[in-house]
């Protein structure tokens, strides 16, 4: 190891274990955020092949109407609502909104910025994520 | 490297075994773990059981240690995965036979359990952790700066940090980038932005507005978490960001 920039790594930096559910928020952005991406750059591809006539974009799409593809785009559909509202919730937070206002702290220290307000917009958006996910199957399995 | 040791010689204690994880950069190529068996009882602190492996059987195990009453912030380590001070944590409430203690995360190991804290104090140097008043105005047949109890209570809290540095340990962005500023330094920061006699808030400002600054901090919140005072770093860096967003003048 080098001992003079010693660092956990991305290892330590993505267990959500430890830190309660604040922690498990910061690891699930970070995921939805990188999956998105992904994503994207798969959109961009799959539409590139408009290029190829209808022909080609059907047959292209036809590789997305599959129970693979169905899941993969209702694991997109939870990515983006989570990264949505759990995004909301930060950028309120970034800008100092329902952190909490400083004063004389008092044992056991309960840290004011991670607050009920906070965790209920966390849960919210994890839940919201969650019916997106199944309210997607449902229209995509039920065709 | 592996110790089996017992200082129970009280019969009426319990016992837990100590992981004490051991490493010395200019000699070992990775760390490892000796353990003891140590007796406590329900008041016994983790630094207590390290000093008590010390004096009956390895005095040569590193730990930094000096108040032995989270004072002076010389104690953090990881105990049981997580950043904590060894003075301040009770053997009882870790609820586990087994205590293993290594050095923080995010610091440069010295040996064992000691870390090089030059960085965090490089750090909480930069951002100017004193009041920036007009020397004529110091110089000057000096009256009091007043301050009313509520601007008081806009940064004593802050005012708690002892320089432990559990918050840089617990850091997710400082897992990743050791140039953070941190969110010690940060919660310093506001701790003089804030403060109704301190004119630096500009110059301050524009330390922190840099790609190793205050935009890293993504809100995880783990900081604040871990911090044994009630500093609550995480609020402070987001009401920091506040005024650099203009929500806060
Ligand atoms: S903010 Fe809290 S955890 Fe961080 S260095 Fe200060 S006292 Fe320690
Ligand atoms: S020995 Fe001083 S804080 Fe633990």
């Amino acid at each position: 190891m080098d001992n003079d920039k010693r660092k956990e790594g991305i290892k330590g930096m993505a267990n959500p274990t430890r830190y309660g559910i604040e922690r498990v928020a910061y690891w699930l952005m970070r995921l939805s955020g990188l999956g998105l991406l992904g994503y994207f750059v798969a959109h961009i591809y799959e539409t590139s092949n408009i290029l190829r006539g209808r022909v080609g974009w059907d047959d292209f799409l036809a590789l997305t109407q599959t129970p693979e593809g169905h899941v993969g785009m209702g694991i997109v559909i939870a990515m983006c609502v989570f990264h949505t509202v759990n995004g909301i919730r930060v950028m309120m937070g970034h800008g100092g909104v329902g952190v909490g206002k400083p004063t004389r702290p008092d044992y056991p220290y309960d840290p004011a910025s991670q607050n009920y307000r906070h965790k209920i917009g966390i849960y919210s958006a994890i839940i919201l994520a969650a019916i997106a996910f199944m309210y997607g199957m449902a229209v995509m399995f039920g065709e | 490297m592996a110790q089996v040791s017992s200082i129970a010689d009280d019969q009426s204690s319990k016992s837990i075994t100590l992981r004490i994880a051991r490493y010395n950069p200019e000699k070992d190529s990775e760390r490892q773990f000796m353990e003891f068996t140590v007796s406590y009882e329900k008041w016994t602190t983790v630094l207590e059981a390290i000093l008590d492996v010390k004096q009956h059987f390895d005095h040569s195990v590193a730990v930094r240690y000096s108040c032995r009453q989270a004072t002076c912030g010389s104690c953090g380590m990881i105990i049981n995965g997580k950043p904590r001070l060894a003075c301040f944590t009770k053997i009882s409430e870790l609820d586990s036979d087994v205590v293993t203690v290594e050095p923080m995360n995010n610091f440069p190991i010295i040996r064992d359990l000691a870390v090089k804290f030059e960085r965090l104090f490089d750090t909480h140097h930069k951002i100017k952790p004193y009041l920036v008043r007009d020397d004529t105005e110091l110089e000057s047949d000096a009256q009091e700066f007043l301050q009313s109890p509520e601007e008081l209570e806009q940064y004593i809290q802050f005012a708690n940090c002892i320089k432990c540095g559990l918050c840089n340990s617990a850091c997710p962005t400082m897992a990743t980038d050791s140039s953070f500023v941190g969110p010690q330094a940060l919660a310093q920061a506001y701790r003089y932005v804030a403060d109704s006699r301190d004119k630096g808030k500009d110059s301050r400002l524009k330390i922190i507005d840099d790609s190793h600054g205050i935009w890293r901090c993504h809100f995880a919140g783990s900081c604040s978490q871990v911090c044994p005072k009630g500093v609550d770093p995480a609020m402070g860096i987001q009401l920091l960001r506040g005024y650099m967003l203009g929500f806060r003048s």
